[in-house]
C-alpha cells in the first residue's frame, strides 16, 4: 500500500527499512531510525557483547542463549521482557511470542522488568532505544523475539540430541519437553540446560509457520492477571525501601515561575516532618508517611516568583497558532500529483485541538537512593535508559554507577516517556542520605503533565460535479513532541513525522492533496508530549470529521461517500465494510435526536473502522449508545488483548473527546483533579463490540489505535443527531443545547435516502 | 496509638488521628493493594470495606475508623462475594494496567453482598465512583454480572496448559 504514497518518494533507506520491518503499514511517525544516525542498537534473538553482564546480574542462570531467555537447573523458565507492562498486556505478547518457539506453556513461565540497556533491548523502530511506545511493540519485536525463542529451543535440542546421539530434526519439543519422538525419550529443559548453554548458536532458525502455532491466535489470560485482583502487584508507587522517606511536592504553578522565599516554620513543627527541600522550582517536604509529607507541604508558606508566563492563557495561545497558521512558514509533508481541475465546489473549516493531560491512575512518582558515586531509582518508567541518562547527568556519575528498577505502571499514556519526575526526585534525594519516595499529588500531576499539543488546523477541499475532491489542501499548526524529544529524527526539512501522520497518509484515494505543517514554539515551561495516539489521535479527528462534512455537501450517505473513494481491496475499506455490516448501517432509521458517525483511518501500521451511536438530549447532553469497531491488525497474538484495547482505547478517546481539555490562565493550568478533568464514567459507558478481520498479515500495533478513532465517530454521530458540526473539542454542551434550528433537523436523519452501502 | 483490625488481624499504629486511613494503610501497616488515585474522593482507587460497607480511605480519617473491621484488597478474597468477584475478573481477563482494579473489585464485592443479582442500573449506581482510565468499564461489567449469575458474560480468556 506504501507503494503508491506520494510521501515515498521522499522517505530514505532508513525509514523504509522501519516500514519494512513495520509490516508495510502507512505508519510514518514512531518510526524513526530515519534520522537516528548509523549507530542503531539493534535487538538480537542472539548473545550480544552486553549479555554476560546481564546474565550475571539476573543470577547466572544455566542457560542463557540470549537478552530474553533464562532456563534454571530445575526447569524454570524466565523471561526478560524488553518492553514496560502499562496495562496494554504487553508482557502478555512478548510471553506468548517467546514461548511459541521456545516451546513453553504462558503457564510455565515468569516474566520479569528488564535492567536498562538499549544495546540489548532498544527497539530498531524507534532508533534504538529502550522504549515504550508509539504502538510499536509487538510489529518491532515480532521477528526478532519469535527467532530469540527459537534459538533457545534449538539449542536445549542440540543439547538432548547430543545426550542421546540422535538428530536433532527426530525430536519435538512441547511444554518445556524435549521428546526424542523415535524412542519416546524425553528430557525437560532443566536437564540440558548447562549443557545448552555451553553449545554455539545456531546461525539459522526455523520459525514456525502459522498454522502451528499453539499459543499466538488464543485469547491466552494474561501473565499479571492474577496479582491484580488480589493487590499483589507492585507499582512504582508501592516500592519499599529500608530506611525510606517520603516526599509531597509542589513545583511552580505558573508553568516557568520560580521558587521565592519559604516559611517553614509551621511545616516543621507538624510531627513526621523531616525535612524541607528545595530546587530552583519546587519545593518539597519530606516526612515518615506521605501524610506527614502532604500536610507539612500545606503548611508551607511559599512566594512564587513570576515566570515570563504569568500572563499566558489558552486564547493567547490558539490566537498564535491561528497566526502562524496564516503566516507559515509551512513545511510540505505530501505534495499533490498534477493540477486540479478547475471549477468546483469550494468547501472550507478549522478546528481547534486542546492540550490534553494525561491523568495515568497511579500519579507520578519515583524512588531514589544517592548514595556516594551511586544513584538507585525505583519506577515505572517507558523509558528506562533515559531515566539512567538523567539520573547520571544530575549526580555527576557515569550511567554505570545508575540502578534503575523498573516496576509495573499503574498507565503509561505516553507520560511515563517523559523523564521530568524522575530528574525532580533525583535531584531532591541527592540532598538527603536516606532513599526518597517522591509522590506528586494529583493536583501536581495535572498540573505539570506534559500536555498533548494543541493544535490549530486549517483544512478545505474543492469538489467535483460527482461530489468527489478534486482537490484536498490540510494545514496543521502546533508545537512539536519529536522536535524535543528525538529532534535527530526529525526530517531534513524540518518536517515533525509525527503531526502528519494519518493526514498524509489518507485511505482515501486522491491524487491532488496537499498536507504541510506548521510549527510554532510553545512558550518556556509549556512542554508538550506524546499522549496516547500521538499525531493520529488529532488528525483523525480533523480528517475523518472532513471527509463527513463534505459527505454532506455532496448530499451523499457518509459510509457510501468513503466507500466511493477508496480502492477496492483495500484493509480499510475492509474495516468500514465489517463495522458498517456490524452495526446494520442504514437499515433502520434512528430515533430522533440519535445519529451514528463513521470514522476508518490506517493508523500504527493497522487498519479501524468506529462506528458510533449517540444521542444528543435537547439540552445538550450526549450520551453513547453503542460502538462498533472493526480492526484488521495483521496476524493477532492474542485475541483477548485486541479486543481490551480496542475498547479500552476507543473509551480513552471517547473520554477525551467529551470532557477533557487542558486550559491556562495566567499561566497556571487551570484544571486540577478529576472534579474538574473529568473522565469517562461506567454509568456512561456504551455497548462496544469489537471485530477482527483475519488475515496473514505482519501484527499492526494496537494500543492506540481505538483512542485515535474515538474522537471523529463521536463527532461524526453528533452532527448525524443534530446537525452541528464540531470545530473544537472537547464537546460544548453548550453549543449543542443552543441550536435549536440544528435540532429540528434531527427527525430526518438516520433516513439517508441516498446511497446507502 | 490505635488498634486496627485490617483483614481479621489486630495492628497497632501510632499515627495522628486525623490521617486517612490510606496513608495508615499504606505506609504505616505497609499493605499497599489499596491505592491513592486522587485524594478527594473522586476517583475510588483508595476504597475499602469497613464492616463490609464501602469507603473511600483517602478521606476517612483513621480515628473514625472505631471498632470495625477494615477488609482491603488483601483480604476480600476470603469473603465469599470477594472469591466470586476476583474469580469473575480472572476469567475475563478485566485488568489492564491493574492500578484503579483494587478499587473496582471492593466496590463489585460490596454491590453483590448487598444486591447479589444486579441490573445494569445497579452496576452504575455501584460502580461509577470508580474511575479506571484504561476504560475496562465494558469488561467490568461483563464480569459483575458473571459473578453474581455464575453464567458467562463476554470472552472468556484461556488458562494455557489447563487441558493438558
Amino acid at each position: 500500500m506504501s507503494a503508491r504514497h506520494p510521501m515515498d518518494e521522499s522517505i530514505d533507506a532508513g525509514r523504509r527499512q522501519a516500514l519494512r520491518l513495520a509490516g508495510g503499514g502507512l505508519a510514518v511517525a514512531f518510526l524513526w531510525s530515519a534520522g537516528a544516525g548509523p549507530a542503531l542498537a539493534q535487538m538480537s534473538a542472539r548473545r550480544q557483547p552486553d549479555d554476560a553482564a546481564a546474565a550475571a546480574a539476573d543470577g547466572n542462570p544455566p542457560f542463557a542463549p540470549n537478552a530474553f531467555v533464562r532456563v534454571g537447573a530445575d526447569g524454570s523458565v524466565r523471561l526478560v521482557m524488553p518492553s514496560a507492562e502499562m496495562g496494554q498486556a504487553i508482557y502478555t505478547g512478548i510471553a506468548m511470542m517467546l514461548a511459541e518457539e521456545l516451546g513453553v506453556g504462558l503457564d510455565q513461565v515468569k516474566v520479569e522488568h528488564s535492567p536498562p540497556n538499549d544495546a540489548l533491548y532498544g527497539l530498531p523502530l524507534l532508533g534504538g532505544g529502550q522504549i515504550t511506545g508509539g504502538s510499536t511493540s509487538t510489529r518491532g519485536q515480532w521477528q526478532v523475539l519469535r527467532e530469540a525463542g527459537a534459538v533457545a529451543r534449538e539449542m536445549l535440542v542440540a543439547a538432548a540430541a547430543a545426550q542421546w546421539h540422535v538428530d536433532p530434526a527426530s525430536c519435538s519439543v512441547a511444554r518445556g519437553v524435549i521428546t526424542h519422538v523415535p524412542s519416546g525419550r524425553t528430557l525437560g529443559f532443566g536437564a540440558v540446560a548447562d549443557a545448552a548453554g555451553k553449545l554455539p548458536q545456531p546461525a539459522n532458525v526455523t520459525l514456525k509457520q502459522r498454522k502451528d502455532f499453539t499459543l499466538i491466535g488464543k485469547p491466552l489470560r494474561r501473565v499479571d492477571s492474577a496479582d491484580k485482583v488480589n493487590g499483589g502487584t507492585q507499582f512504582g508507587i508501592d516500592v519499599k525501601v529500608p530506611g525510606m522517606k517520603i516526599a509531597a511536592v509542589k513545583t511552580s504553578p505558573e508553568l516557568a515561575g520560580t521558587l521565592g522565599r519559604v516559611d517553614e516554620t509551621q511545616a516543621r513543627a507538624i510531627p513526621g516532618v523531616i525535612d524541607v527541600l528545595k530546587l530552583g522550582d519546587a519545593v518539597a517536604v519530606v516526612g515518615e508517611h506521605y501524610w506527614a509529607a502532604q500536610r507539612g507541604l500545606e503548611s508551607l508558606v511559599i512566594e512564587w516568583t513570576p515566570g515570563v508566563n504569568a500572563h499566558l492563557d489558552t486564547e493567547t495561545l490558539v490566537a498564535g497558532l491561528r497566526e502562524s497558521s496564516e503566516k507559515g512558514p509551512a513545511i510540505v509533508g505530501r505534495k499533490p500529483k498534477g493540477e486540479a481541475a478547475a471549477g468546483g465546489k469550494l468547501v472550507e473549516a478549522s478546528f481547534v485541538s486542546p492540550m490534553l493531560a494525561h491523568a495515568t491512575m497511579e500519579p507520578l512518582n519515583a524512588t531514589v537512593h544517592v548514595t556516594a558515586g551511586h544513584c538507585e531509582i525505583w519506577t515505572g518508567t517507558q523509558v528506562p535508559t533515559r531515566v539512567v541518562k538523567e539520573a547520571a547527568r544530575i549526580c555527576g556519575i557515569p550511567a554505570e554507577a545508575v540502578t534503575v528498577n523498573n516496576q509495573y505502571l499503574g498507565g503509561g499514556f505516553g507520560r511515563r516517556l517523559e523523564t521530568d519526575q524522575v530528574e525532580q526526585a533525583v535531584a531532591f534525594a541527592k540532598q538527603v542520605t536516606y532513599p526518597l519516595k517522591v509522590i506528586w499529588s494529583r493536583e501536581e500531576d495535572i498540573r505539570h503533565d506534559r500536555v498533548r499539543p494543541l493544535y490549530f488546523d486549517r483544512i478545505s477541499a474543492t469538489l467535483g460535479a460527482d461530489g468527489k475532491p478534486t482537490s484536498w489542501k490540510h494545514r496543521i499548526t502546533s508545537g512539536t513532541v519529536l522536535g524535543r524529544w528525538m529532534p535527530g529524527a526529525m526530517g531534513k526539512d524540518g518536517m515533525d513525522s509525527d503531526a502528519i501522520e494519518s493526514a498524509a497518509d489518507l485511505p482515501y484515494d486522491m491524487d491532488n492533496v496537499l498536507v504541510e505543517w506548521v510549527r510554532h514554539e510553545m512558550p518556556p515551561g509549556l512542554v508538550v508530549g506524546w499522549w496516547r495516539g500521538v499525531g493520529p489521535t488529532h488528525n483523525l479527528f480533523i480528517v475523518e470529521s472532513f471527509i463527513d462534512e463534505l459527505a454532506h455537501v455532496a448530499g451523499k450517505d457518509p459510509l457510501a461517500y468513503r466507500r466511493s473513494l477508496m480502492k477496492p481491496g483495500s484493509r480499510a475499506l475492509g474495516v468500514l465494510d465489517l463495522a458498517a455490516e456490524k452495526i446494520g448501517w442504514g437499515s433502520q432509521p434512528l430515533p430522533a435526536r440519535v445519529g451514528r458517525g463513521i470514522a476508518v483511518g490506517s493508523p500504527f501500521g493497522s487498519h479501524v473502522c468506529a462506528i458510533v451511536e449517540a444521542e444528543v438530549t435537547p439540552q445538550g447532553t450526549v450520551r453513547l449508545r453503542k460502538a462498533v469497531v472493526a480492526v484488521d491488525n495483521g496476524i493477532t497474538v492474542n485475541p483477548s488483548s485486541v479486543q481490551a484495547q480496542m475498547q479500552g482505547g476507543l473509551l480513552f478517546g471517547l473520554s477525551a473527546a467529551m470532557y477533557s481539555g487542558i486550559t491556562l490562565k495566567n499561566g497556571v493550568i487551570e484544571q486540577s483533579n478529576f472534579h474538574d478533568y473529568r473522565n469517562l464514567r461506567i454509568n456512561e459507558v456504551p455497548e462496544i463490540e469489537v471485530y477482527s478481520v483475519e488475515n496473514d498479515e505482519a501484527p499492526g500495533g494496537i494500543g492506540e489505535v481505538g483512542t485515535a478513532i474515538a474522537a471523529p465517530a463521536l463527532a461524526n454521530a453528533i452532527f448525524a443527531a443534530t446537525g452541528v458540526r464540531l470545530r473544537e473539542l472537547p464537546i460544548s454542551r453548550t453549543q449543542l443545547a443552543a441550536s435549536p434550528d440544528a435540532l429540528k433537523r434531527v427527525a430526518s436523519t438516520g433516513e439517508h435516502k441516498e446511497d446507502v452501502a | 496509638m490505635v488498634t486496627l483490625r485490617v483483614n481479621g488481624e489486630d495492628r497497632q499504629a501510632d499515627v495522628p488521628p486525623d490521617m486517612p486511613l490510606l496513608w495508615v494503610l499504606r505506609d504505616v501497616v505497609g499493605l499497599t493493594g489499596t491505592k491513592f488515585g486522587c485524594g478527594i474522593a473522586q476517583c475510588g482507587a483508595c476504597t475499602v470495606h469497613l464492616d463490609g460497607q464501602p469507603v473511600r480511605s483517602c478521606q476517612l480519617p483513621v480515628s473514625a475508623v472505631g471498632d470495625r473491621a477494615i477488609t482491603t484488597i488483601e483480604g476480600i478474597g476470603s469473603t465469599a462475594e470477594g472469591a466470586k468477584v476476583q474469580q469473575a475478573w480472572l476469567a475475563l481477563d478485566v485488568v489492564q494496567c491493574g492500578y484503579c482494579q483494587s478499587g473496582q473489585i471492593m466496590s463489585a464485592t460490596a454491590l453483590l453482598a448487598r444486591t447479589p443479582n444486579p441490573s445494569d442500573h445497579d452496576i452504575d449506581a455501584a460502580m461509577a465512583g470508580n474511575i479506571c482510565r484504561c476504560g475496562t468499564y465494558v469488561r467490568i461489567r461483563e464480569a459483575i454480572k458473571q459473578a453474581a449469575t455464575g453464567e458467562v458474560h463476554g470472552l472468556q480468556v484461556v488458562v494455557d496448559g489447563s487441558t493438558t
